[in-house]
């Protein structure tokens, strides 16, 4: 597509009515949109610190809190930074994550079992040293 | 309208348009939309290739060979300034997107200015920390949790060093160029790219850094 034919089609498509008047109201709510993010991600990095030696929280919950609260802080990324939403103009920007989620999940996950289970299956390092002598 | 009309938007951006506004109906997206979507998957990928440094950390973090750990090497002051400026660093980024958006060359310019020295002292910050590491004997080739602590670390501070470049890139190409419709693509792009290394800092913090100091 030619450079002309693109800025035609950007002014139709990505210059639409709120885009267009960007300079007063539209910058006023965009700028909302961040600072929405940054306050809650702060509040959530800052409970993460928290958490972490507070003692407020069971101990042996704490790691559990912790994740809970790194996938919050990357889902208020996602909303308030990347704009992603679940509206049908972003059925396939969230589709590509939802694949992505699943392959990191695969990955994490998939690696965390089947290395935990061989060394569950190994001999202790000590026989091995006794085998050797 | 077909039920294709409305069914891609371009990531990072607010959809300030009305639906039917936006898609013309049986016309492709315009370059904007795919090439804002061709860069999502490529960020995605990444985290894909993330998630493999992710999972060889959490497999060797007990892997010390007698060496210290994470409890006793972290700083977490340091850890929490790092943070902050990549926080801050990431709102800064959004408002020159925003400035972009509006064709604001100084807003942009004073935007991006900023997101950089954040960018830039997160990763003198990073590289202290490193340097001290590996002053004290406690580099990579202490243990295998060392190695995977460097290696998953540093390869997001190489990112985050490569955005830098990338940013000053940008900032130069707007004085010299303006918004050009290819320009503001690459901004595009870069926003994209230095929130999704936010995105895999928090994760790092999280897993790396605060999990190993819990009681």
């Amino acid at each position: 597509m030619s450079e002309a034919s693109d800025r035609l089609a950007g002014a139709e498509l990505n210059l639409a009515p709120g885009d267009e008047q960007l300079d007063g109201n539209g910058v006023a709510v965009g700028v909302r949109g961040y600072v929405i993010g940054l306050v809650l991600a702060a509040g959530l990095t800052a409970a993460s610190f928290y958490f972490c030696f507070s003692g407020l929280i069971y101990a042996p919950a704490v790691p559990a809190a912790l994740i809970a609260l790194a996938v919050a802080q990357m889902g208020v990324h996602l909303v308030f930074f990347l704009h992603l939403t679940t509206g049908p103009d972003n059925t396939n920007n969230a589709l590509a994550l939802a694949f992505g989620v699943l392959i990191v999940t695969l990955v994490i996950g998939g690696s965390l079992w089947i290395m935990a289970n061989l060394s569950h299956n190994m001999l202790p390092m000590s026989r091995v040293l006794e085998m050797q002598r | 309208m077909s039920a294709y009309a409305i069914d891609s938007d371009r990531i990072g951006e607010e959809a300030l348009e009305s639906p039917s506004a936006a898609r013309s109906a049986g016309g492709p997206a315009s370059k904007r939309v795919y090439v804002g979507y061709g860069f999502w998957i490529f960020i995605l990928s990444d985290m894909v290739m993330f998630s493999a440094f992710f999972a060889a950390y959490a497999v060797l973090a007990e892997a010390r060979a007698g060496g210290p750990g994470g409890r006793q090497l972290f700083d977490l002051t340091n850890v929490a300034w790092e943070t902050g400026c990549l926080l801050v660093s990431s709102f800064a980024c959004g408002m020159a997107s925003l400035a972009a958006a509006s064709r604001n060359a100084l807003w942009f310019q004073v935007a991006m200015a900023v997101t950089f020295v954040l960018g830039a002292a997160f990763l003198g910050l990073e590289l202290s920390e490193f340097a001290g590491l590996t002053a004290q004997g406690d580099g990579p080739q202490r243990s295998a949790f060392l190695s995977a602590f460097f290696t998953l670390v540093g390869c997001h501070g190489l990112h985050i060093t490569a955005g830098l470049l990338w940013l000053l890139t940008m900032m130069a190409q707007v004085v010299a160029k303006g918004f050009r419709a290819d320009i503001l693509r690459r901004i595009l792009c870069f926003t994209l790219f230095w929130h999704a290394l936010d995105i895999i800092w928090v994760a790092i913090f999280t897993v790396v850094y605060l999990m190993e100091k819990t009681p």
